[in-house]
């Protein structure tokens, strides 16, 4: 194998290192790593730059500063626009709020659901094609998803698959996308079932990774099945169940397609996220300075897990 | 061997005592199945609707069709033609296509630089650019829209392709480079010593060596892009150039909820990403787990 991998001479002599090749590595960094860092400078860490800047100023609708106005973008923000957050009713409302709420009920749900499928798939013969069914949805776009749901959440029980189930108890129709108090739930669910596969995925490997044996053990010393989860299992877990989480929650802050798709931020306004805003604000508006201002706060959520998740890889990581 | 041993001593289980271990069970057996129908059900039903003529979806419920089965392929010929996924899939193709190669090429030879080439500040710079993963796109919408705009490339493929590879480069490099630091030392070094270049040993011992990290990557790569609908959103101004995720959204205001064009356009969006699961399941799940860090 590597015999055949390694090129044979090319007519350079043999032998020892010249001392000038330090020099020669130097050159040739700049070659391999020219494109990568041309490409993330340029368009990146300029718009990174350009972004924050921006966020201090308004524009018109042609995205142009117009005007310096230092804060006001994220005074406004969490102060005076009731459409992102309005702590004056009860509950509070917005697109922070309902990002709160996906935060929330997201993630913990598809840690749970995972948790449970990858727990229970163990301990069957058909674990595979369990977590197989489970998985596919983590193939298709959001907006395959956002498509796939709003059907079954038709509100007419001859077309959708969730009011025909409810009404055979007798109940009757619920427009799911299409009201304020309901929507945000029928999307949070639709965004869990699309997420769940990567929670069991994860967390069925590090299973298959606790010795049988162990568990095999325990179970003859009387352990239920409830000690074994608790006491050997979950421990064992908090990995995974991390890894899975810092995914979950980056995927939350940055959901955006499977609501600019099924509902459009509506009805009303009351199915928007921190990302939607963003969107709606630079582009619908022709607000790119308070768009901006949106889209600094999502970095600020981000940069906090993200520098968990470096730091976490950095201390597992064995070579280098 | 402790299995053997518990085999030997237990003598084989009666249909009885398999029953029984079955009930036992059957709470875990009912739950899996029930979860496993309600992840089947709403892919399923829009399947089948897709099948469907439209006169019938809009009279009876898709699962009554099971029994009943008029099948056309009528809403595909729809969707293709008029509501016109048929250029939108080749678009998405073409933005795709080059939306992975190059974030794999130059992330793939920056990584390089980074495991085997000596350079100042090599690991500060490998940190900046991991760091770099944390920037959401919404931070570039509208710079890079405002940039494409002066050089004159917002009107074609150029602006996607290039803020699709960029935004893809961190998290290829930062694979990549993982990968590239395992591969054992003596092999690079004797190469170096037989006088082959970095770019030879990089082509030639490297690549070949890598395929699986490659491909793991390659594939989150694709989906990630042909799945993407916020950057075609904003950087595919051109409606002539638009993928399947912004077409679809637009038949939805075009025709409203006419679930025969959607579910169509739908399945004809999902089934690319479907093929790849199929086939290539291992480095599809692979690629997916390394990709968590985006």
């Amino acid at each position: 194998m590597s015999s055949t991998a390694v090129p044979g001479s090319v007519g350079r002599p043999r032998g020892r290192r010249l001392p000038s090749r330090f020099k020669r590595d130097k050159w040739q960094a700049l070659l391999f790593l020219g494109p990568a860092v041309v490409l993330l400078v340029g368009l990146v860490v300029y718009p990174v730059v350009y972004t924050i800047v921006y966020s201090f100023g308004n524009t018109n609708s042609r995205l142009e500063v117009t005007r310096w106005v230092g804060f006001d973008n994220y005074e406004r923000l969490f102060t005076r626009d009731k459409e992102f957050l309005n702590l004056d009713v009860f509950p509070p409302s917005g697109a922070f709020i309902n990002n709160l709420k996906w935060v929330v009920l997201y993630t913990s749900i598809s840690l749970a659901l995972g948790l449970l499928i990858a727990i229970l798939a163990a301990r069957v013969r058909y674990e595979s094609m369990v977590k197989a069914i489970i998985f596919i949805p983590m193939a298709i776009s959001a907006t395959a998803v956002a498509i796939i749901w709003k059907f079954v959440y038709d509100p007419d029980p001859n077309v959708g698959s969730l009011n025909a189930f409810i009404s055979n108890f007798g109940l009757d129709p619920v427009a799911w996308y299409g009201r304020a108090d309901v929507v945000n739930y029928a999307l949070i669910f639709a965004y869990v079932w699309a997420s769940t596969g990567f929670a069991t995925v994860v967390i069925s490997a590090a299973l298959k990774g606790i010795s049988e044996e162990v568990i095999e053990a325990a179970r003859t010393d009387g352990a239920s099945e409830w000690d074994i989860f608790r006491r050997i299992q979950l421990p064992l877990l908090s990995l995974p169940v991390s890894v899975v989480t810092v995914w979950l929650l980056i995927n939350v802050i940055k959901v955006f397609d499977i609501i600019y798709v099924m509902t459009g931020g509506g009805p009303g306004g009351a199915s928007e996220v921190i990302a939607f805003s963003m969107v709606d604000e630079t582009f619908t508006n022709g607000e790119g300075g308070y768009g901006a201002a949106i889209a600094v706060v999502m970095l600020a959520l981000i940069i906090p897990i993200m520098a968990f998740n470096i730091r976490r890889f950095r201390s597992e990581r064995v070579v280098g | 061997m402790a299995t053997a041993e518990v085999t030997v001593a237990q003598p084989r289980a009666t249909p009885a005592e398999r029953i029984v271990k079955f009930i036992t069970r059957s709470p875990v057996h009912l739950a899996l199945i029930a979860i496993s129908v309600i992840w089947l059900v709403p892919t399923v039903g829009l399947a089948v609707t897709s099948f469907r003529p439209r006169a019938e979806i809009q009279s009876s419920s898709w699962w009554s069709s099971l029994t009943d089965w008029s099948f056309t392929l009528h809403n595909y010929e729809l969707v293709l033609d008029n509501a016109r996924m048929g250029s939108s899939f080749v678009s998405s193709l073409i933005i795709t296509i080059p939306s992975t190669l190059l974030p794999l090429a130059f992330g793939a030879m920056a990584a390089y630089a980074f495991s085997w080439v000596r350079f100042p500040f090599r690991d500060t710079i490998f940190l900046i650019i991991v760091a770099l993963m944390v920037v959401p796109i919404q931070m570039a919408l509208v710079p890079l829209l405002r940039l494409f705009r002066d050089l004159g490339i917002a009107d074609w493929y150029v602006g996607i392709w290039l803020a699709h590879t960029a935004f893809g480069l961190p998290l290829a490099i930062f694979l990549l480079r993982n990968f590239f630091i395992t591969l054992p030392r003596d092999l690079i070094e004797a190469a170096k010593v037989d006088g082959a270049s970095h770019f030879r040993i990089f082509l030639k011992v490297v690549v070949p060596l890598s395929v699986p990290a490659l491909a793991s990557f390659g594939i989150f790569q694709f989906l990630w892009v042909w799945n993407d609908l916020l950057m075609a959103l904003i950087f595919v101004q051109n409606s002539d150039l638009w993928p399947m995720t912004i077409r679809i959204n637009q038949m939805q205001s075009t025709y409203g909820i006419e679930w025969h064009l959607l579910s169509a356009g739908a399945f004809l969006l999902m089934i690319v990403p479907l093929i790849v699961f199929f086939a290539l399941q291992r480095y599809f799940v692979q690629g997916l787990l390394a990709g968590s860090v985006k």
